[in-house]
């Protein structure tokens, strides 16, 4: 490894469910380089140690953001930062979502739990270009209705469709209660010609993969972004192998023609 | 000195070779080599070639490692040992950059400096050679180069001891490799002992190599010295102690992950990770913070990991390799196969030392032996393989 961390300053922090926080961040002094929808950065939260975390903002979509869901040490303590507070960043490291691709094309967009965050930034860019994409469809799962982040912001995407969805529903949701990908039926997408980007837990983004591929969405035109330990980010610590792949090089985002039978494979 | 095809060749004796150290170290190089130290041979820095290991040997086998004398008072009559090139190279810890925090906040970010010794290494065997090359093509060779490692390999100049008596665990040759030094060493030695006496052929692999030969007492390359060398260096390529079978291990690899020899060995496998902390080629590493106690100078420490580790496939849900069939799986299809994929070649270089330092007897050979058997069993019997494997698979309802 070799890179040192560069200190950015949190500019600031709103909190996004009980155990989420998107904390804006500015270089203290040198940025780092630009980073494109998907790429992640390693970052650093003083004595407790350093973790991988996507993009949720980019310099060309309004300033970097992470947005964090406490899980552990290090996740816990970037969550609690305060506006002020330096925290050292890394990057940019890995694939990006390449919504380029996607020129001309509908434009399918599937998130579970916190994996919107890194799909936010490229639904911005698709809603941005209406030019450049054909209908921007926007799924979105959670496992209550506490654990949906972006509430404040989706509601105003001037999507083809957006639906939400929620496993467990409390007394005040009205929505749909159920697994992501029954909104599928909803969403208004030509399969053969469309883009899909898919991240969240594994188990949801392998569900989503089959059931686009069984609707006609070609393999490779499905992407998803993955998650494995990650300790380097620079290809040389070994812990983010999937078979062939170094998901912090290779991945995270890759095409489902690329992982299938690699996700197929208990414990690979 | 003699000059044929542009290879500069001489012959140096036990004074030459004790010459050759004490100039490296006058440069004010670090020169490690192997030693003898409490029962085995190691890698350790060496004052003089007196401490060489002369008259010793090792007798090798599936977790099994014991040093015997040697008649002929060769210093270069063992394979290799507990330790590879990689404890220099690529240390077990390392520190790569430190946070201090500022009384305003204020967080500054240091790389490491730490002086790099310059090293030479006295003896690396060609599988070792091979290893170093491995881990440089994983280490430096990418898009982001690790550059403490990029430092120290560098600055180290590496003079190979060909092999002339390969140990019980060594299969170089079946791993593509062989006996003898073929590339990226500045000096390559043959130790040659017999009624003339006991002598080093020398040929120089660079620039390094022929400036060090120049400054050291050596004569001119005979031919007797240099066919004897020769030929019981190729001598050595049939006597290997194992051999991986010659089928194409990527593709075998690859088509295996759900034979029942995973469980098989899974059942004799501690999980203990020697195999990884021996190999020469094995890298991965994790990363600690370290804080002092003013809590406001933090460190961030490298240091080996082992994939056999369960923490090392950590995520917050659990991990994703918990069983040890899934682990030792990594292992070896890594080596074997998904390596290729990720830097270009094999991950094996067949020096045996994961077998000699198996504590199970767990032999790589053995259990890719077994591999193929099974694949070639299963692809008679395909339907019903299929069948019985159909369990390993996650199914499509599954969540
Ligand atoms: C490419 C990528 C992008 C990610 N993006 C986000 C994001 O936008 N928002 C977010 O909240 N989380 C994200 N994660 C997950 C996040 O990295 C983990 O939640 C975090 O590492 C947990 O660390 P911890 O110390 O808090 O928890 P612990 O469980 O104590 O983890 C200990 C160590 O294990 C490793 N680890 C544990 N879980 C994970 C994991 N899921 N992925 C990778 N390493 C892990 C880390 O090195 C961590 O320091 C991403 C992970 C990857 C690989
Ligand atoms: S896998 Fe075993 S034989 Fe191959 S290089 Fe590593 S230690 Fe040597
Ligand atoms: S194969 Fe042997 S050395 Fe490797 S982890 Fe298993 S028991 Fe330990």
């Amino acid at each position: 490894m070799t890179a040192v961390p560069v200190p950015h300053r949190v500019v600031s922090r709103s909190p996004e469910t009980s155990d989420t926080v998107t904390l804006r961040l500015e270089p203290v002094c040198e940025a780092l380089r630009d980073f494109v929808p998907g790429q992640f950065a390693m970052v650093h939260c003083f004595g407790r140690g350093e973790i991988p975390v996507s993009m949720s903002s980019i310099q060309a979509t309004g300033g970097l953001a992470h947005t964090v869901r406490a899980v552990g040490a290090v996740s816990e303590g970037l969550c609690a930062a305060r506006v002020g507070d330096v925290i050292g960043l890394r990057g940019p490291y890995g694939t990006g979502w390449e919504l380029e691709r996607a020129y001309g094309r509908d434009v399918l967009v599937v998130a579970g739990g916190i994996g919107l965050a890194p799909l936010r930034p490229l639904v911005l860019r698709a809603l941005a270009e209406p030019e450049s994409y054909g209908r921007v469809n926007v799924l979105i799962g959670a496992r209550t209705p506490d654990d949906l982040i972006g509430r404040k912001e989706w509601e105003f995407w001037r999507s083809a469709y957006t639906g939400v969805t929620v496993d467990r529903p409390d007394v005040h949701w009205h929505g749909d209660v159920g697994v992501v990908t029954q909104l599928l039926g909803r969403a208004r997408f030509d399969p053969a010609g469309t883009w899909a980007f898919v991240c969240g837990p594994e188990p949801m983004i392998r569900a989503t993969a089959r059931e686009l591929h069984h609707r006609g969405v070609p393999r490779a035109r499905i992407r998803v972004s993955l998650e494995r330990n990650m300790r380097c980010a620079t290809g040389h610590c070994g812990h983010c192998q999937l078979g062939p792949l170094l998901l912090c090089r290779d991945g995270p985002v890759v095409g489902w023609d690329q992982v299938e039978s690699l996700l197929s494979v208990r414990e690979l | 000195m003699t000059v044929t095809d542009a290879e500069v060749t001489a012959v140096l004796d036990r004074d030459g070779l004790d010459a050759l150290v004490t100039v490296l170290r006058s440069d004010g190089r670090t020169v490690i080599g192997p030693t003898v130290r409490d029962g085995a041979i190691v890698l350790a820095e060496l004052s003089s070639a007196a401490e060489l290991p002369y008259g010793w040997g090792v007798e090798l086998d599936a977790g099994r490692y014991r040093l015997v004398p040697c008649e002929d008072g060769a210093a270069f009559a063992h394979s290799a040992g507990p330790q590879s090139w990689k404890n220099c190279l690529h240390p077990q810890r390392e520190r790569l950059w430190s946070a201090d925090r500022a009384p305003d906040g204020e967080v500054t970010f240091t790389e490491e400096e730490a002086a790099t010794p310059s090293y030479a290494f006295l003896g690396v065997r060609p599988c070792d050679l091979r290893a170093i090359a491995v881990q440089d093509r994983v280490l430096t060779g990418g898009r982001h180069a690790d550059t403490g490692y990029g430092r120290r390999r560098r600055g180290a100049l590496l003079i190979a001891a060909e092999c002339t008596a390969p140990g019980a665990t060594c299969f170089c040759v079946s791993a593509g490799g062989g006996p003898a030094a073929d590339t990226g060493y500045d000096l390559a030695l043959t130790e040659v002992v017999d009624e003339d006496g006991h002598r080093f052929f020398a040929r120089a692999g660079s620039e390094a190599g022929r400036r060090l030969l120049d400054r050291i007492p050596h004569r001119s390359a005979d031919l007797a010295t240099e066919v004897t060398a020769r030929t019981s260096v190729d001598a050595a390529r049939d006597r290997m102690g194992r051999s991986l079978p010659p089928v194409d291990l990527r593709a075998l690899l690859g088509e295996s992950l759900d034979a029942d020899r995973w469980d098989d060995v899974a059942e004799r496998c501690l999980t203990c990770g020697n195999c990884t902390m021996v190999c020469p080629t094995c890298f991965c590493t994790t990363t600690e913070e370290v804080t002092d106690l003013t809590g406001d100078h933090s460190e961030r420490w490298q240091r080996w990991d082992s994939c056999f580790d369960l923490d090392f496939s950590h995520l917050h849900e659990g991990p994703v390799r918990s069983s040890g069939r899934s682990r030792y799986r990594q292992w070896l299809t890594h080596k074997l196969s998904t390596w290729y994929d990720q830097f270009g070649g094999s991950g094996c270089v067949g020096c045996g030392r994961c077998i000699t330092w198996c504590p199970a007897g767990i032999d790589i050979t053995e259990e890719v032996a077994a591999l193929h058997a099974e694949h070639e069993a299963t692809s008679v019997g395909h339907e019903t393989a299929a069948a019985a494997h159909g369990t390993e698979r996650w199914t499509e309802t599954e969540r």
